[in-house]
């Protein structure tokens, strides 16, 4: 055997445990068992297959937009106050269509370079724009729009995560998804519970304190009329916190002020407890800030009322009898155990910046992943079986030459799949027998090529080599056109489909390897073995 | 052995046969596509909600008609999924009852349904989590626990869901088949506060008309960038000709496997799609390996007419073409009768498609290069048109 021969063939051996390491590792025990756990500690079992939930969901953007605008109604009524302008109204004419649209109107012409001085120095990442009859447009700049909605889906991913975290669900996805479409793809393997993570994750968390200014009211109209029909500007109306079937199970709606003494941000810690009567509660704890705050607020207000306001709902109202610090609880109705723990976790997680909807939702019981798995299995070992013997008979010795170039190429496959940590989905195991299928139609071509060589009256060694290049060219064509079609499925594919693209498109790679490199290199070793002008089995 | 050797069948003589046959499919499936079953979306694609169900005995179908429609569930389409025996029932919602604002309400009200004869106060251990399964048994302690109680309800709560799910199926029908596994006391609590209906939820599918609509873009970008991509990387390659006739025989191929499933009334979901861009990759490998002869024998045969060029071309490759198609055509078949039903749709897309993809690329593919060029030498020998040479495809 010549020099070059035994580097290549050492180069195949070296990549072969290579890549047997990758789907293995160092197994604890090389029984059957022991090597399947150890395959499936390395290569990642898709939600399809070990069951669990998918969800995709989308961060309702324009809320995060609409605080924000919000904020510049806020400070555009302050200045042009301050500064003694004269305007008819402002408002946001489409909250939810154009959520970063303010319109000023009836702003006197002499007010409108201090408008303008307004604009440029309180609201710089507005563009101000008159219209006709002293009217005008604040627009948010395009740039702040889009790094306000960006922003909201980040925060909305950090806090999903700090949440999901906290559950305890092992090997969680939590990812942007799609192009564009601020939404965000979940994946949640082995909950069983949809329904308690749903609304955990959906809780935008909004904790706010507020003052008390009027209330319980039984209905809106009701609230409305005793104070004679116009509600006091500083002032809005929130619903209460109702639990149904307990004794209080009544609407009720609260006057509170429309600025709030204490916000999400000024949460330090949240904690379940139990209050003297036994009742499960929240406590909270503030932040210096937040607490300085609130005792100036406190203070002020001895023997008034203070709300405290859940996600817009008033959720708890009590007296203040002294002035208090930093720590607060909420109650709200009868509050399970389960409740508070859940609701002091959200709260230690952080508002979400905007609210979020479920778009879809999927949830695979284990025991259809069981199934899965079995079928997927067996389908691929049928498969597989199939096409080894086939090539045995058809080829003979050759066929026991492609067959160890695709046994080896699935272990490649498999390796590749362990090393870069990819998920093996349903389709994915579909995607490695036809890597099977697909990948022997290498071994065929060069095959036949030799044959036909062979037939053509060359010798077994030119015949092998004219076989190899002239396939070659074919095979770089069919790898390349297909791998283009695999990468596109995965760019626009999601969960399952993407594992099968990233099976077929290692697959392919790995039979360039196998069919090309390997098969040529057994060829050249049988062929060194072989007297001058004997026939070549194939 | 060897099945094909030296054949000389003149596939160009058969053209007509084979344009009338691909004809007759394509419109077929396109008349199906249009007036008949339209284009069968599955879940992904159109919305709406699908509720697989396992019963511990062989379900009614008219009784769940009859009670999806008590609740208002009109339009539940009800059928029976995977083989009879295994008792399991898929329940599909229309895109309507899957609002946006309460994606889960239809499922919810399919349970709220199936739940008959509730006991006061007692839960479905078919269809609890094993969360509320630990916190019963943490509430009622049955075994009397110290400081580790809530690690070791978790995992006696993990055996009850791990028998419930991975040995018995799916459904109890018993409260005794968790014996062994499962703590004799904690086993022994449960019918207090427990009750066991006659099925499991196996697997539940929500899709709203948003993520509808836009996966149905998707997967047409996919197909058409897929086909772009091809035409770039051939036209690169080969020739433009070569390119063009290469998508038109993918797009012929695609239309064909839609159009089975349009005729078969089989909902295509995204693992069709991907079956389906698949075959684009297959049927287009089937093609480029004649196309390669061709090229090859362009320049070995300068003499002999193109037509004559492109018969020997696809002779000599068909034992590699039928070879390969048939072994990855069994691969294909093994996955359609073995894979199970999750993938049946995906499996018979690509039996299909096998199929079709390995027939076009010899009746359509080449037929086109033929076809191109004797125009070329037409219009070329009209009058007045500028003379051109005669063989255009040599490079």
């Amino acid at each position: 055997m010549n020099k070059t021969l035994l580097w290549k063939l050492a180069l195949i051996v070296a990549t072969l445990l290579v890549f047997l390491f990758g789907i293995f590792g160092v197994p604890q025990s090389f029984s059957g068992h022991g090597l399947l756990t150890a395959m499936t500690d390395r290569i990642h079992l898709g939600l399809d297959l070990r069951g669990g939930t998918h969800l995709i969901l989308q961060v309702q953007v324009n809320d995060a937009v609409n605080i924000d605008s919000d904020n510049a109604v806020e400070v555009l009524k302050e200045q042009l106050n301050k500064r003694k302008i004269a305007f008819a109204d402002i408002s946001k004419p489409d909250p939810q269509g154009s959520p970063d649209k303010v319109v000023l109107k009836g702003v006197p012409t002499e007010g409108r370079k201090d408008l303008l001085d307004i604009v440029t120095e309180r609201l710089p990442e507005y563009n101000l724009s008159p219209g006709a009859e002293n009217t005008y447009t604040l627009t948010m700049k395009p740039q702040t729009l889009s790094d306000l909605k960006t922003k909201a889906v980040s925060q909305a991913i950090e806090t999903i995560r700090n949440r999901i975290d906290s559950l305890g669900v092992s090997e969680p996805t939590i990812q942007e998804h799609g192009l564009g479409q601020y939404q965000i793809l979940v994946q949640l393997p082995g909950v069983d519970d949809p329904e308690r993570v749903k609304s955990i994750m959906q809780s935008t968390a909004m904790l706010e304190i507020k003052q008390v200014l009027g209330g319980p009211y039984p209905s809106e109209q009701a609230a409305l009329q005793d104070k004679g029909g116009i509600l006091p500007p500083d002032a809005i109306l929130m619903q209460g916190h109702v639990t149904p079937g307990t004794p209080s199970d009544q609407e009720a709606w609260y006057l509170v002020s429309r600025v709030s003494a204490v916000r999400g941000k000024d949460l330090r810690d949240a904690q379940p407890s139990t209050d003297q009567n036994g009742q499960p509660d929240v406590t909270f704890t503030l932040t210096g800030e937040g607490g300085q705050r609130f005792y100036s607020f406190t203070s002020a207000h001895v023997g008034e009322g203070l709300a405290v306001v859940l996600d817009n709902k008033v959720q708890e109202v009590a007296n203040i009898k002294e002035a208090i610090r930093d720590t607060g609880t909420i109650s709200g109705g009868s509050m399970t155990q389960q409740a508070a723990k859940d609701l002091s976790m959200i709260l230690r997680s952080g508002a979400l910046p905007a609210g979020i909807k479920y778009l879809e939702e999927r949830t695979v019981g284990p025991s259809l992943g069981t199934d899965s798995i079995r079928s997927g299995v067996n389908a691929a070992i049928v498969g597989m079986l199939v096409v080894l013997i086939f090539m045995l008979i058809y080829y003979r010795a050759a066929g026991i030459n492609a067959d160890i170039a695709l046994l080896l190429n699935l272990v490649i496959l498999l390796g590749f799949m362990g090393y870069v940590g990819a998920v093996l989905t349903l389709p994915g195991i579909a995607g490695v027998i036809l890597t099977v299928g697909m990948g022997v139609d290498s071994n065929v071509l060069i095959f036949e090529r030799i044959r036909e060589e062979l037939r053509n009256g060359k010798t077994p060694p030119s015949a092998v080599d004219q076989g190899f290049s002239h396939a070659w060219v074919t095979i770089v064509d069919t790898h390349v056109t297909t791998i283009v079609s695999a990468a596109i499925l995965f760019i626009f594919g999601t969960g399952p489909v993407q594992g099968f693209a990233v099976t077929l498109v290692f697959g392919l790679i790995a039979n360039v390897f196998t069919a090309v490199f390997v098969s040529r290199t057994i060829f050249d070793w049988i062929l060194t073995r072989k007297q001058r002008g004997e026939a070549l089995s194939i | 052995m060897e099945f094909f050797r030296n054949t000389e069948i003149d596939f160009l003589g058969k053209k007509w046969y084979f344009l009338a046959f691909s004809l007759v499919f394509s419109v077929a499936g396109l008349f199906s596509m249009l007036f008949w079953h339209h284009i069968p979306y599955g879940v992904d694609f159109r919305g709406g909600t699908l509720v697989y169900v396992k019963f511990s005995h062989t379900p009614d179908d008219n009784a769940l008609r009859a009670a999806m429609d008590r609740v208002g569930l009109h339009n539940a389409k009800i059928q029976r999924y995977d083989v009879p025996s295994n008792n399991e029932v898929l329940i599909d919602l229309d895109v309507q009852e899957t609002s946006e604002q309460a994606l889960d309400n239809g499922k919810n009200k399919i349970i709220q349904t199936l739940e008959t004869n509730v006991p006061a106060g007692k839960n479905d251990l078919n269809n609890s989590s094993s969360l509320a399964i630990k916190n019963y048994l943490m509430d009622k302690d049955p075994m009397h626990l110290g400081s580790d109680a809530d690690q070791r309800y978790t995992q006696q709560a993990q055996a009850i869901v791990d028998t419930r799910d991975k040995v018995q199926g799916g459904v109890l029908s018993s409260f005794d088949q968790l014996k062994g596994p499962v703590d004799p006391a904690a086993v022994a609590s449960l019918p207090d506060g427990f009750f066991l209906s006659d099925f499991g939820v196996r697997n539940v599918e929500i899709v709203g008309p948003q993520v509808g609509a836009q996966l149905r873009k998707q997967a047409l970008l996919a197909t058409a960038y897929s086909l772009a991509g091809m035409l770039i990387y051939l036209g690169f390659r080969f020739e433009w000709i070569y390119g063009i006739a290469a998508v038109v025989t993918v797009f012929h191929d695609t239309l064909i496997t839609v159009g089975a499933f349009s005729l078969l009334n089989k909902d295509i979901s995204l693992t069709v799609i991907a079956a389906i861009l698949t075959l684009i990759g297959y049927s287009n490998n089937d093609t480029i390996v004649v196309f390669d002869r061709i090229r090859e024998n362009i320049k070995l045969m300068r003499r002999e007419k193109l037509s004559e060029i492109v018969n020997r071309s696809i002779n000599q490759t068909l034992s590699r073409t039928i070879l390969t198609a048939g072994l990855t055509f069994l691969t294909v078949l093994a996955l359609y009768l073995f894979g199970g039903e999750v993938l049946r749709g995906f499996s018979l897309a690509l039996v299909i498609g096998i199929l079709i993809g390995t027939y076009s690329s010899i009746a359509i593919a080449a037929p086109i290069l033929v076809a191109y060029q004797d125009w070329r030498i037409e219009r070329a020998r009209r009058p007045g048109a500028a003379a051109r040479p005669g063989q255009v495809m040599t490079r």
